[in-house]
């Protein structure tokens, strides 16, 4: 009876045991791809950081061709810069309702580290202005800012062309 | 330094510089004449008994020209039996974007049964001639005794994702303060748009 009692126990545990650790997984995998949907007034904090860090913001979505092309270049300068006061954030212009479908599908399948959020705001024509005044609303677009810095370009980059831009201002 | 790299530099620079901006409302409307669907040619000076035109920058996969489809025929609708046509420009270059080809625009007009011309900008000239960046984009041209000015440049509304929820319909506002004799206020809006496709 006693032998049971221990072997009833030890199988509950275990089984309580490896469903945590089955939880734990799914979550981490879930958060790994983690991205939040903001509107404008949310995202515009991030165009304004003052700090000495290098921002380098991304507006892409899935369906631009040129912006896909260019988001493994945004991951090789993170990966150049490792350690380095420079911060990537990749600004998804994707419908909300195509988050889990496209987006994140996508974020998988290229394994992208860098930060991603999905700016949420149909009220493009006052928001546009405010990221950059002589930006008409093409993607892709980069905004990079920091230390005194700020340049938009309203173009689609090769890795060369970021390279050139934000090396002069990390070896500052 | 050899010469011709100089000017090759500068120039590099100038278009790197100059990000490309919608030419400016007041401003003569630059003519075209280009291939519609059916064949025949489409031009500019074809609209000289209409109050204006309405041109539009479009494209067939662009999810953001999708959305605004319905709208946009609407609009047509509406307006060409008031003076107000509305033409679709296709600018991409269809060897970066094949869906974006001459056979596959008809496919898309038929499907969606567009009552207006859908025309195919080949050389780009149109396009960049009207500073255009993104599909789709609008141009709203006021005909006055056969010269067109630049009276609206812009989006079509506020919210693209749902058009129940639009407060400003601009385009809309645009043409009906023209028939009314105004200026369209706003005259210039920007919204999210696909990039146009530019021959390499």
């Amino acid at each position: 009876m006693k032998a049971l009692m221990l072997i009833l126990i030890s199988l509950v545990t275990l089984s309580l045991y490896s469903r945590e650790i089955i939880n734990q997984e799914a979550t981490k995998s879930v958060s790994e791809y983690d991205v939040r949907v903001v509107d404008f007034q949310q995202f515009q904090p991030l165009l304004l950081k003052g700090n000495d860090t290098i921002y380098v913001i991304n507006f892409w979505a899935t369906w631009c061709g040129p912006c896909i092309r260019e988001v493994p270049y945004f991951e090789q300068l993170r990966e150049e810069y490792v350690g380095k006061k420079l911060k990537i954030l990749m600004v998804s212009l994707d419908m909300s309702e195509d988050l889990d479908s496209r987006v994140i599908q996508f974020m998988k399948k290229l394994d992208m580290q860098n930060e991603v959020i999905l700016l949420d705001d149909p009220q493009s024509n006052l928001w546009i202005p405010l990221v950059d005044e002589k930006w008409t609303g093409a993607i892709p677009a980069t905004l990079i800012y920091g230390n005194g810095f700020r340049e938009f370009h309203a173009k689609e980059f090769t890795f060369s062309e970021l390279e050139q831009i934000i090396e002069p201002l990390m070896s500052n | 330094m050899n010469r011709k790299v100089f000017i090759l530099i500068v120039l590099t620079f100038i278009t790197f510089t100059l990000s490309a901006q919608p030419i400016s409302v007041g401003s003569q409307a630059p003519d075209f004449s280009l291939e519609n669907i059916d064949g025949t040619i489409v031009s500019l000076s074809d609209y000289a008994n209409e109050k204006g035109v309405i041109v539009i920058f479009s494209c067939n996969p662009c999810p953001y020209v999708q959305a605004y489809e319905d709208r946009m025929i609407a609009l047509h609708n509406e307006f060409a039996p008031q003076g107000y046509p509305v033409v679709f420009i296709n600018p991409n270059d269809d060897v970066q974007q094949p869906e974006d080809s001459m056979e596959k625009m008809r496919e898309r007009a038929s499907n969606s049964n567009y009552p207006f011309p859908y025309l195919k900008d080949r050389e780009q000239v149109v396009y960049q001639a009207y500073g255009a960046t993104r599909t789709p984009e609008v141009f709203i041209l006021k005909n006055e005794q056969g010269d067109f000015t630049v009276a609206y440049t812009g989006t079509i509304d506020d919210n693209y994702k749902d058009a129940s929820a639009v407060e400003e319909p601009y385009a809309s506002n645009a043409v009906k303060a023209l028939l009314a004799g105004n200026d369209p206020d706003p005259s210039a809006t920007v919204a999210i748009g696909c990039g146009i496709k530019k021959k390499n």
